[in-house]
């Protein structure tokens, strides 16, 4: 039997037959959709270059099962920009310089957009570090990294009390 | 990895009765299943999507005070319940002192409870293994070394236990609920995992079929409130298994201990209580030398099983160390670095 699911990716309905239950999510993205912004760094969940959200939460799309996902709503690096305007995390890892070879850069970002909607890191260096260590850079630009996370969390901040009044939302 | 069917039931009953099959596997999270399939430690045939079975996935008050945690809450979500953080302080840091903030998301309670070890020979089809195998020996036990255990270990099997929420969770005398072929029943935390003696493939008290539903954290620890605490001795600052980790809890009043929790891990291929270094502290001063007396205690039964003599004495100062936490009380906010031994120096001391 080839199960039919039906997800939303990048804000797209998608209509998909899985022919084997053994695609992951990873391999989905890649092969079979034309995402191949998650990339296959580990495929075990130590690098986290394959991190996307799915449901608004960041996990690995390598140790996900495709088949498990019927409904979701799964958002990659690919559905990141507004039209042609890139989201604040990924001007900040522009602006700060936050990757070298930029393999682990769409896990990266997409690791640091959860963090900061989980609101829990704040405005502590230490807390960014811990909460972006699923995340490995094999050329060591943390530094730069931990700088975007906390330039793009104030300036997120900041249009989130600038649009208080109107719509009451936090932006994500 | 090996092919298999995949079955997402909408009942614990369909469930059970799915699973009971010989060489069928519940899939929750698949932080750890899928990994061992990858490298192909483990090939089931068929796979039991647990995920979506109703009734799972919330955290409920007891009424004497504990707090029962559907077995499919996911870590992340029981680390961030405002009960657990209140009346279980040290079951939050030990969920945050493991894995990473995207397993966190992914990996539920009754999955963490399960894992398997993460030792290399295990975790290697090559390598002869009678955890995996039954009856194929050990090719470990000539070349144990850090993560291996250093009690209740047999010349079968030399694992350890990778869990760090299991650890407060047998200090605190949780309780697991079970739905099998044969009904409901309840297991101890402390009795879920067994000791390797010369049956390592038994790795747990379920029976073929059988499913975690629940976990049910009594009343009683949550007494211990602020004063419990998890310690847990890495090879890096994050994201990395115990070498060495302690759960303890204490209640002193005029200056006397008058209860006191303490249980170890990644010694032992179960989180490791220790009754004898509770009996200890009962009536004594908080002080270093009662904890010292207690940490000598725990490890009394001790012996390396390879090249790990070190874990007997970083046992003794991390348990040691984790009772003057616990004596200290958890500061209001969580630290930085959730169980780390650097949580109160700071950044520019490790960074």
């Amino acid at each position: 039997m080839t199960p039919r699911l039906t997800m939303t990716v990048n804000g797209k309905a998608r209509e998909i037959a899985l022919d084997d239950p053994r695609v992951t999510l990873l391999d989905l993205l890649r092969d079979r959709l034309g995402l191949t912004g998650a990339k296959k760094g580990c495929d075990r969940g130590q690098c986290g270059a394959c991190t996307v959200l799915v449901d608004g939460r960041r996990v690995n799309a390598c140790l996900t099962l495709a088949v498990g996902l019927d409904g979701a709503d799964v958002l990659t690096v690919e559905g990141l920009a507004q039209g042609g305007a890139l989201h604040p995390v990924q001007e900040a890892f522009i602006a700060h310089d936050g990757f070298q070879c930029g393999f682990c850069t769409p896990g990266q970002i997409m690791s640091a957009v959860a963090l900061i909607a989980e609101g829990e890191a704040g405005d502590d260096p230490e807390r960014i570090r811990e909460g972006m260590s699923g995340n490995l850079c094999r050329c060591g630009a943390h530094r730069g990294i931990v700088d975007a996370v906390l330039d793009a969390q104030r300036r997120m901040a900041g249009d989130a009390q600038g649009r208080m009044g109107k719509d009451g939302e936090r932006a994500a | 990895m090996r092919k298999f069917e995949y079955l997402r039931p909408t009942s614990v009953e369909e469930a059970v009765a799915a699973a009971s099959r010989p060489g069928a596997a519940y899939l929750a999270g698949g932080t750890n299943l899928l990994d061992l399939m990858k490298t192909g430690a483990a090939g089931p045939e068929l796979l039991v999507d647990v995920t979506r079975l109703p009734g799972l996935d919330a955290i409920e008050p007891l009424t004497d005070g504990g707090l029962r945690v559907g077995a499919m809450v996911r870590n992340a979500d029981v680390a961030r319940d405002a009960a657990m953080r209140r009346n279980f302080p040290m079951v939050v840091e030990a969920l945050l002192s493991g894995a990473s903030g995207q397993l966190r998301n992914m990996a539920t309670v009754g999955g963490n409870l399960l894992q398997r070890t993460r030792c290399a020979w295990f975790q290697t089809p090559e390598a002869a293994c009678g955890r995996r195998d039954p009856g194929a020996g050990c090719d470990a036990r000539d070349q144990a070394g850090r993560s291996h255990a250093v009690l209740g270990w047999s010349e079968r099997c030399v694992a350890a236990n990778p869990s760090d929420f299991c650890v407060p969770l047998a200090a605190l005398d949780a309780q697991v609920e079970i739905a099998g072929p044969g009904g409901r029943r309840d297991v101890a935390l402390r009795e879920l995992h067994r000791l390797p003696g010369d049956t390592p493939h038994v790795e747990t008290a379920l029976a073929p079929g059988e499913l975690i539903v629940a976990l049910r954290l009594p009343g009683a620890g949550a007494g211990f409130g602020r004063f419990s605490r998890y310690l847990k001795v890495r090879e890096r600052t994050s994201y990395a298994f115990a070498l060495v980790s302690a759960a303890a809890a204490l209640r002193v009043e005029g200056g006397a201990i008058l209860e006191a929790r303490l249980a170890l891990g990644g010694v032992a291929a179960r989180p490791w209580r220790a009754v004898e270094a509770e009996a200890a502290l009962i009536g004594a001063a908080p002080d270093a030398g009662a904890f010292r007396a207690a940490a000598e205690a725990a490890l009394e039964a001790a012996r390396p099983s390879g090249d790990n003599a070190f874990k007997i004495e970083l046992a003794r100062r991390t348990a040691a160390r984790a009772l003057a936490l616990a004596a200290a009380g958890a500061p209001e906010r969580m630290p930085a670095l959730p169980a780390s031994p650097f949580a109160d120096i700071g950044a520019p001391a490790h960074a």
